[in-house]
């Protein structure tokens, strides 16, 4: 699925070919971010709900193992078998093992980033298993044999003409409709006859409940529920840090998901799992893959209360400008950016980069995660580490030993001032960097240290 | 070691210091009233809310809402002779055909709009997203403000249950928002008054 894999501002640069795509791409998400705004504001207690969120994730952050051992034997209680897996191969293991004992080779998928972050669709397909997934959005990057854009919204990043074009293709729809509604209704019928024949289910898990050993997944379009109550076997897939103590705190939870993600006061449904119907089996997988790990570092274990709403990448204006593959990890955007070195510093080195540490992804987060300051931390680490690429490298040393040294730091303004005023094809030019996409700024007559020279004396 | 045990231990040897829940998980939403906001926040998503006298009166509204619609299903026992779909399936799939399914249900949420179903009050967990649409009856005084309160009142779970706010949606397609993705077109609310 991953083709060859670019570094994030390579990747930006060919989405920011296109301007008014970008603008368009820029403008549909600021537009959700909005839709946040407006309903949070609806609630006077939203600043206490994200301080209550907050606090009870990091006190699951403190009690990470007892609430997983109790969660276990409250699963098992309620006829749930539980299985763990250390890492993504042995995840995607123990399910071609359950899909293998029961004889199936078809199952539907509703939305799991888990799943995304494991490859496990790739692996099931390898081993002979089809994999539909079932959330419009990710059938539709499926077909495009994409991974998802954004852990929200799958096919942020399409217009409804490359939607029309790929349903054409694939699902028999007239050539050249891009009617939404029209779209919709061909991939409602076309997802139908998958649930109705499909024998396992795959979902995620949103939250998963330590005193009562149950789980609970919302979806808007009711594919997680469609896909569990007709199947013989449902398996749900859950990172370790998806657990919550209490059932009660679900009440904190889910008033700040919805409304922070879309705008939505609640999800459509929030469907609460607890035992199998009768006849059927159920599965929770609990994974680890590299949370332990993230849980030791002091600095960036917060990282682990996320929620998975979105509304970082929403307001992020990298990621608005960006696009989520530019990120080239399951998880795209400033969480995603926090996330993704510990999995694999060398690989996402870049990730820490792609922000301009404004921090407006930490004032939205639900779960008040530290989020530009770990962005900002990760460079630090990644630097000393040996990670940061050898340009980025000269760049940052070079502006060190300017910015060390006042007087050389006078001049090279001076200089820089001048060169611009005069020759200005010497920064206008497609070897600065900053021409890209951009106009350079006029530049000002003196610096403010001249100008305060200059007046103090007056 | 097991990967169960030597996740286990990473975690143990890893986490951060000890600390304290929060004291304050649960709020109060004060609204004027409890079933307007509950009206308003179904009107915004698309749900039509019709008060009912009594069991009579819900027979008599079904019979005219869904006039002329087959494969009638129910787990109302007034609406017995409404309906015209027998639930008495024993494989779940059968119901693919149900076109209007009127459900009991618990208790609403004013906030949001969600109505709490559970297996208490259904034969087939699939029911409320296989049918084509849906409708619920809830006693016209359960309702409760938020979802803080929902908890309260939901003490534990069932082996399923689930709040559902609406009829099902989505909005993947250029954030064009359509009614009927994979659950329910449409969605009626009967708030039926104590008898």
């Amino acid at each position: 699925m991953s083709k060859t894999v670019m570094e994030h501002a390579d990747a930006s640069e060919v989405f920011n070919r296109d301007e008014p795509y970008v603008n368009w791409h820029d403008e549909t998400l600021w537009f959700v971010r909005q839709k946040r705004d407006k309903s949070s504001k609806q609630l006077p207690e939203w600043e206490q709900l994200r301080e209550a969120a907050s606090g009870i994730k990091h006190y699951v952050l403190s009690h990470m193992d007892e609430l997983l051992v109790s969660f276990e034997q409250k699963a098992k209680e309620n006829g749930v078998q539980v299985h763990w897996a250390a890492n993504a191969a042995e995840h995607n293991e123990i399910v071609l093992g359950l899909l293998k004992k029961h004889k199936i080779d078809r199952m539907v998928k509703s939305k799991s980033m888990l799943t995304e972050e494991c490859h496990m669709n790739e692996f099931l397909q390898k081993n002979g298993i089809e994999v539909i997934d079932t959330d419009l959005g990710e059938r539709i990057v499926q077909l495009r044999n994409e991974p998802p854009s954004h852990i929200v919204l799958p096919a942020i990043h399409l217009k409804k003409k490359d939607i029309g074009d790929l349903f054409h293709a694939h699902l028999g729809t007239e050539a050249g409709a891009t009617d939404p509604q029209y779209l919709t209704e061909a991939a409602r019928q076309h997802l139908r006859d998958k649930f109705l024949t499909r024998r396992a289910a795959l979902t995620g898990v949103n939250f998963a409940i330590a005193e009562t050993g149950g789980f609970v997944v919302s979806t808007n379009e009711g594919n997680a529920d469609m896909g569990a109550h007709l199947a013989d076997i449902h398996i749900a897939c859950m990172g370790f840090e998806k657990i919550i103590p209490k059932q009660e705190h679900l009440g904190v939870f889910l008033r700040l998901l919805a409304r922070s993600a879309t705008g939505q006061p609640i999800t459509t449904y929030s469907s609460h799992f607890k035992k199998p119907r009768a006849g059927q089996e159920m599965h929770i997988i609990i994974v680890d893959n590299g949370r332990s790990t993230q849980l030791g570092r002091k600095d960036f274990r917060n990282s682990l209360k996320c929620i998975r709403c979105g509304a970082c990448m929403n307001t992020c204006p990298v990621y608005r400008r960006s696009g989520g593959h530019s990120y080239h990890n399951a998880v795209a955007g400033p969480i995603g950016s926090i996330l993704a070195p510990n999995l694999d510093m060398t690989k996402n080195a870049d990730l820490p980069f792609a922000s301009t540490l404004c921090g407006s992804c930490s004032n939205v987060c639900p779960v008040k995660i530290d989020i530009h300051d770990q962005l900002y931390k990760w460079r630090q680490v990644l630097a000393k580490e040996g990670y940061v690429p050898k340009s980025k490298e000269i760049g940052i040393r070079a502006m060190s030993t300017v910015l060390a040294a006042p007087r050389f730091y006078q001049w090279s303004g001076r200089l820089g001032r001048t060169v611009m005023r005069a020759m200005p094809f010497m920064v206008n030019n497609g070897l600065n960097p900053w021409y890209k996409q951009r106009d350079m700024p006029e530049p000002p007559k003196e610096s403010f240290r001249d100008w305060y020279v200059r007046n103090r004396k007056n | 070691m097991s990967s169960r045990d030597k996740i286990l231990s990473q975690i143990k040897q890893n986490k951060p210091e000890e600390v304290a829940l929060p004291q304050v998980t649960r709020f109060v939403s004060h609204f004027e009233s409890t079933e307007d906001k509950f009206r308003e926040m179904l009107a915004l998503i698309y749900t039509e809310v019709i008060v009912v006298k009594n069991l009579e009166e819900l027979a008599q509204k079904a019979g005219e809402l869904y006039k002329g619609v087959v494969n009638r299903a129910t787990t109302i026992p007034a609406l017995s002779a409404w309906a015209d779909f027998s639930l008495n399936v024993s494989d779940p799939h059968e119901l693919e055909t149900v076109e209007i399914a009127i459900l009991q249900a618990e208790f609403g949420v004013a906030e949001n709009g969600a109505v709490w179903i559970s297996d208490q009050y259904l034969p087939h967990r699939v029911l409320p997203f296989i049918t084509q649409n849906l409708a619920f009856v809830i006693p016209r005084n359960a309702l409760v403000n938020n979802m803080h309160e929902a908890y309260v009142r939901l003490q534990d779970t069932q082996g399923w249950g689930c709040f559902i706010a609406g009829p099902s949606k989505t909005a993947d397609i250029e954030q064009s928002l359509v009614i009927g993705a994979h659950g329910a077109r449409s969605m009626v609310i009967f708030l039926l008054e104590g008898e």
